[in-house]
């Protein structure tokens, strides 16, 4: 691979890499992960503002005592985000890390030959 | 206490509590933290040192910094005020400012840390390596944080005038002046480290505060939810509506496309806020940032359930009425609260906790700022990159001090305009002009300089544009119709032809629109070694900076 004097790989090195089995599965990891929970969570969130807005009358049903469905779907929201954050963080640590590791340390041992 | 003896204490004398008290308890809190800033800068001439904090902050640590940074005035008085005045309404703006983060863990995060080094404009650099990409992401970046600053610096009088006693237009004034003073000085003592220290311990008080008052309230209600419920709907003039959507943004089609427009802009705002992603670059690497972020929605996430009790605390002790006659308006309604429930020296302590807040939140606002004038506009575009990194820090030291005048200036001249509500158009502003281009650069392939030009000025310009020509600026009496009323008050002044208040609807898609437009239609395509390179970085942290604590 070529190195320039910095210490990194050239552009056309990153091409290399970016064509590597270990990249890609790391790439697809990436993408089959963050993009579709991306799209889930912004659906979830706008079916929400959605329903506020268009159909208030559904978010004033009552629940229990004097706390109705708005309530319990803003605090649904709250919850889902909890929950996406420290799944996403422990799948991360687990799935994309050691894989990232691996690529970068390959990369940077070529610096020093 | 009741309403018959000239509205209480609060409009009698038009302040609540002591102001000694309050006076002492914030000057106790502005000398420990300037202590604070000035103990932990250490030596911070170097850039990485000055706009980086080292890099060497933790994710918990920096997390807590980013939550001091996120929950500024608007959030701890505008949201509460808010739900206090519009009830569900105002629970809503909440719930855009949290969910935000889960784009800011999923795309930002990780990939920004590891591509880039100060500011956002680095990220396109990489990319794209053009001078004029970096110039407008400099603007892009300048603007946000000033409308930012301006929403934080107009929260700041009238929370003087309600809290210190101070009425007279003059000495509220001084007041501000004195608070853009002190941040200057939090700047250039203390660095991103200082101010990353200053965010903390306001972020702890802060945090701490707002449940102390929080289980207060719940223990009025009987540490029941429903029945405190019950009491705010029943001492609200609008009755049960409180508890359901569409006080504010109910009735006619525009307001609900304005409601939409309004979520749109809080959800894609944050991932686009230059404060914010400035300090992701306070960590060593990508998992560390990601931790941050974790850290940093816990805290707000837990803040803002505090705040729907707060909301409801302050509607059904102090009173609708009451708070919209209080100096401040909406604002006023958690330290009225504070004073209903712990006389005195909560108030003190509310006061104190929302003075850190703003003095905590204009500093890390001015460093970005300064951060990124220094940086990309002198370093990168007059100089072209032939600058060493202490001039570099000079300038951003200087520029500090510019910015902070503006502030002041800025906040005399916009008191008393609602400080949730500006910051929902710096939100627009941001997921407009600043959020398009950055996950464009990080994940598409076709994205060329041409591209990025259209989106940042495209998203700029017409968000700002639209903001200009909406009812937010003229056209909307000061009295009578309801909503919140113009900038412009004179009802004969009038060029609002765009029907809503926030542009994001309108802008945002706009500017991603732009993007994919310049790109597809320039002369040249875009250079494939260049996507691999940051995308390589990008995912796997190669040649990212490091930190100084090895």
């Amino acid at each position: 691979m070529s190195l320039t004097q910095s210490g990194r790989p050239s552009v056309s090195g990153y091409e290399v890499v970016q064509a590597s089995r270990e990249f890609r599965t790391l790439q697809r990891r990436f993408g089959s992960c963050a993009v579709p929970v991306t799209i889930l969570f912004l659906a979830w969130y706008f079916l929400f503002v959605i329903v506020a807005a268009f159909t208030p009358g559904f978010m004033k049903v009552t629940v229990f005592g004097e706390v109705n469905v708005g309530l319990c779907f803003g605090l649904l929201q709250f919850l889902s985000t909890f929950v996406i954050t420290v799944g996403y963080v422990r799948w991360a640590r687990r799935k994309l890390d050691p894989v990232a590791d691996r690529v970068r340390n390959r990369l940077e041992r070529g610096r020093r030959l | 206490m009741t309403a018959g003896a000239a509205g209480g204490p609060v409009a009698a004398a038009g302040t609540v509590g002591t102001p000694a008290v309050n006076i002492a308890v914030f000057a106790f809190f502005v000398l420990a933290t300037l202590i604070i800033a000035v103990r932990a800068a250490g030596d911070n001439r170097s850039a990485a040192d000055y706009y980086a904090g080292g890099r060497a902050f933790t994710g918990p640590q920096n997390g807590i910094a980013i939550g001091g940074d996120y929950l500024s005035a608007a959030s701890f008085l505008g949201i509460a005020g808010a739900i206090a005045l519009d009830g569900y309404d105002g629970f809503m703006y909440s719930i855009g400012f949290l969910v935000g983060w889960l784009l800011v863990l999923l795309l930002v995060a990780g990939p920004l840390r590891n591509t880039g080094r100060y500011t956002t404009a680095d990220v396109l650099d990489l990319r794209l390596k053009a001078v004029p990409v970096r110039a407008a992401a400099a603007v892009s970046t300048l603007t946000v944080s000033l409308f930012y600053l301006l929403a934080q610096m107009a929260g700041a009088g009238g929370l003087v005038s309600l809290l210190l006693g101070v009425h007279s237009s003059g000495g509220q004034d001084i007041t501000v002046a004195v608070v853009g003073i002190l941040m200057i000085f939090y700047v250039l003592a203390g660095g991103m480290k200082g101010t990353t220290w200053v965010q903390i311990v306001k972020a702890v008080i802060l945090t701490v505060g707002a449940v102390a008052t929080t289980i207060w309230v719940l223990a009025r209600a009987g540490f029941d939810l429903s029945t405190l419920l019950g009491h705010a709907a029943a001492a609200s003039p609008a009755g049960s509506a409180v508890l359901g959507p569409g006080l504010k943004y109910g009735g006619s089609g525009v307001n609900k496309l304005d409601f939409l427009s309004l979520s749109l802009a809080l959800v894609l705002g944050t991932a686009g806020l230059p404060h914010v992603l400035m300090r992701l670059y306070t960590v060593p690497d990508a998992r560390e940032a990601r931790r941050s972020v974790v850290w940093t929605v816990w805290m707000v996430g837990l803040f803002y359930l505090c705040t729907l009790v707060l909301g409801f605390g302050a509607m059904w002790l102090v009173g609708g009425g009451r708070i919209e006659a209080a100096p401040g308006g909406a604002n006023s309604a958690v330290p009225l609260l504070a004073f209903k429930l712990g006389g005195t020296l909560l108030l003190g302590v509310v006061a104190a906790v929302a003075f850190a807040t703003i003095l905590a939140v204009v500093a890390g606002l001015t460093i970005t700022a300064s951060a990124s004038f220094a940086h990309d506009v002198y370093a990168g575009v007059l100089r072209r990159g032939d600058t060493d990194p202490e001039q570099e820090v000079r300038v951003a030291r200087i520029t500090a001090i510019v910015i902070g005048l503006v502030a002041v200036i800025g906040g005399i001249s916009a008191k008393d305009v609602d400080v949730a509500f500006l910051v929902s158009l710096a939100f627009a502003v941001a997921a407009s002009a600043n959020l398009p281009s950055i996950l464009y650069s990080l994940f598409w392939p076709r994205f060329t300089a041409r591209g990025a030009l259209w989106s940042i000025y495209g998203g700029l310009i017409s968000s700002v544009g639209l903001i200009i020509f909406s009812p937010v600026v003229s056209g909307q009496a000061a009295t009578g119709s309801g909503g919140t009323p113009s900038l412009i008050t004179d009802p004969h002044v009038n060029f609002a032809f765009f029907p809503l208040d926030n542009p994001g609807i309108v802008s945002i898609p706009l500017a991603f629109f732009l993007g994919w437009l310049g790109s597809v239609t320039g002369p040249r395509p875009a250079d494939p070694a260049r996507f691999a390179r940051i995308q390589v970085r990008a995912l796997t942290g190669v040649g990212a900076e490091r930190s100084s604590r090895t």
